[in-house]
């Protein structure tokens, strides 16, 4: 066999490898959107989930998912920005901070499911906060932080060196360049970033079952004060979210219809996967035009 | 008039742009000690209570990791509590690397296409549907396998369908997108002039391609493998939901099993704090933590000898 019947042969299998990959992949999203989509309506989205009967819905886990992943932002978003600001602009390249490079990434690849039984021995049991969506939210958190800081990393670094040599020039302080400068110039694909790791945390499930719980007790949307239980926003009260739903459905669910609210359910977070990145993008590129008016 | 005492004391004073300097640098260093304790802590704690089992239990470590009964609450004829865990670790490397070796020469072919043969289509189709389906919850293809997988390894294998087969085609769909796109990072870091130069001797695109970009991008290659494999053996509820849960020595393929992450998943709940079951549930969670820093510490020999060359 000559090298050019070789290289047909060869370029043809690759040719069908990604087409059977593409199929493949095509066909899990798909099934995820046919099966899901006719389960969609204003009553399942909204309605609270019923454990014996069927018709119920997901109102109670879909609000929870985003009350936590607000949560979880507000508290991973400035703790991560802090650490990149550091390790990009102060860190030195030495000893220390190669340690503290490879604590990140350490963090990065633990398994979720480790991050979750952390979370439940340490906020659940020692600190006494319960199945909550608190600890929930410090679990989420650590799973975020590392992926965040990276990102927030590479945004900085996109920032040209002739910015920082501007703000100093101009008398300010390193910290007033980074701030007045550097932020600013870096907003949108920080913006990208965290946009990008929410859709990340609002699917998150193996963190969650251990620190939100398993749970979803009705919730009484007309009582705002935070201090109540059955106030949706009381963060001590234990929150299933809508990913932990599908997996306790599934798992001991005996709900005659467990099959297509798990549908329903999937095609949800696949869309507002979806949406995440679609606005991650938009966003990203609407906001550099407007602040760069480039 | 002030005298020069004051004057001295005026000039070495932090200016406010100084002080807001020290007062931002130690905000920002303190986040940065924050995420490092937060390492340190998980790993802390998880060894600490992963260690009781063979300190306050008195499980023999070898027996705990070379023995192929878990019943942890029942003891056997000599008086030890049945811990071994041998099962879970056989079936969390099975489903591992049986899915990394099915998803490798996709994800690579997949990855050349994208980069060697048709960086059009790559671009157009391949990039956006990899990145969206990284982004899919694992709970969503745990969902998927329970019902495709399952029912179709049922049909043409016969038994109950769960079992590492169907583990291992979940979480071969699932790393899929990861070491693609990972893999199309290590193909892209290869210089346009290795592919040129080749060409301009005469080789076909495919010698070009396998003698002289595959072999340039190997360290990355075998990063986003290693990457894959660390991500399959960590992942727990998509396997949890579709591998059987019984934490016995598989006998086939199609017989269900156990991995580290679905015992944990399905047991630290109905186990009470401190007794041994809960404790050897914490053991392997603390196997589980220490194969995810191996995973690391490849990722990084490769990096290194990536790097050398």
């Amino acid at each position: 066999m000559n090298s050019k019947t070789q290289n047909k042969i060869a370029i043809g299998t690759l040719y069908g490898v990604a087409g059977l990959v593409v199929l493949i992949l095509l066909a899990l999203l798909g099934y995820i959107l046919v099966s899901g989509l006719p389960q969609l309506s204003w009553h399942f989205l909204t309605a609270p989930a019923k454990a014996f009967l069927k018709g119920g819905g997901v109102g109670v886990q879909l609000y929870n998912s985003f009350y936590l992943l607000i949560l979880a932002m507000l508290i991973s978003f400035p703790i991560a920005l802090g650490a990149a600001i550091y390790l990009y602009e102060y860190a030195r390249d030495n000893w220390v901070t190669t340690t503290i490079r490879t604590a990140i990434e350490i963090l990065s690849s633990l398994p979720s499911v480790v991050v979750g039984l952390f979370g439940f021995l340490f906020f659940v049991v020692k600190l006494r906060l319960g199945f909550s969506i608190l600890s929930g939210a410090f679990a989420l958190t650590f799973f975020n932080l590392p992926l965040l800081t990276r990102s927030i990393e590479d945004s900085l670094r996109t920032i040209d060196l002739s910015q920082r040599e501007g703000g100093l020039a101009l008398g300010l302080s390193r910290w007033e360049t980074i701030t007045r400068v550097i932020l600013p110039a870096a907003v949108p694909s920080i913006l990208t970033g965290v946009i990008l790791s929410a859709g990340r945390v609002f699917g998150e499930a193996a963190a969650l079952i251990y620190t939100a719980g398993q749970s979803a007790p009705a919730l009484d949307f007309t009582d705002w004060n935070p201090f109540n239980i059955s106030s949706p926003l009381n963060p001590m009260r234990p929150a299933e979210t809508l990913a932990v739903h599908i997996w306790k459905i599934n798992s001991e669910g005996i709900m005659p219809d467990a099959k297509a609210i798990s549908s329903g359910s999937s095609a949800v977070l696949v869309l507002a996967i979806l949406i995440f990145n679609f606005a991650a993008r938009y966003l990203g590129k609407r906001l550099y035009k407007r602040l760069t008016s480039a | 008039m002030k005298t020069t005492q004051q004057l001295e004391k005026q000039l070495k004073r932090h200016s406010k742009a100084a002080k807001l300097e020290i007062w931002g640098k130690v905000v920002s260093f303190s986040a940065l000690l924050l995420i490092v304790a937060v390492v340190v802590g998980i790993i802390g704690f998880v060894a600490s209570k992963g260690i009781a089992t063979f300190t306050s239990n008195h499980v023999n470590l070898w027996d705990f990791l070379t023995e192929k009964k878990w019943n942890p609450g029942i003891t056997d004829a000599n008086g030890k509590p049945e811990v071994g865990a041998l099962p879970m670790i056989v079936g969390s490397f099975l489903i591992t690397i049986l899915s990394a070796i099915v998803a490798t020469p996709f994800a690579i072919g997949t990855a050349v296409f994208m980069n060697e043969i048709s960086p059009n289509k790559g671009a157009k189709i391949l990039q956006p549907v990899t990145e969206l389906l990284v982004g899919i919850p694992s709970v969503v293809y745990g969902f998927i396998g329970l019902s495709v997988v399952v029912p179709a390894t049922r049909a043409i294998f016969g038994g109950s369908g769960f079992g590492v087969l169907s583990g291992t085609c979940v979480l071969f769909v699932m790393i899929l997108p990861t070491v693609t796109s990972m893999s199309v990072d290590a193909l892209r870091s290869v210089p346009r002039y290795y592919r040129e130069a080749s060409l301009a001797l005469g080789a076909t695109q495919w010698q070009t391609i396998y003698k002289v970009v595959l072999r340039a991008a190997t360290p990355g290659l075998m990063t986003a493998v290693v990457f894959g494999m660390a991500r399959a053996f960590g992942e727990a509820l998509a396997v949890q939901m579709v591998i059987g849960n019984a934490a016995l020595m598989p006998g086939s393929l199609v017989d269900p099993a156990a991995t580290l992450t679905s015992v944990l998943t399905t047991g630290i709940g109905n186990t009470v704090m401190g007794s041994l079951q809960n404790n050897a549930l914490w053991s392997l969670a603390l196997v589980l933590l220490l194969m995810s820093l191996v995973f690391n510490l490849i990722i990084r020999l490769i990096g290194r000898k990536g790097r050398l060359q």
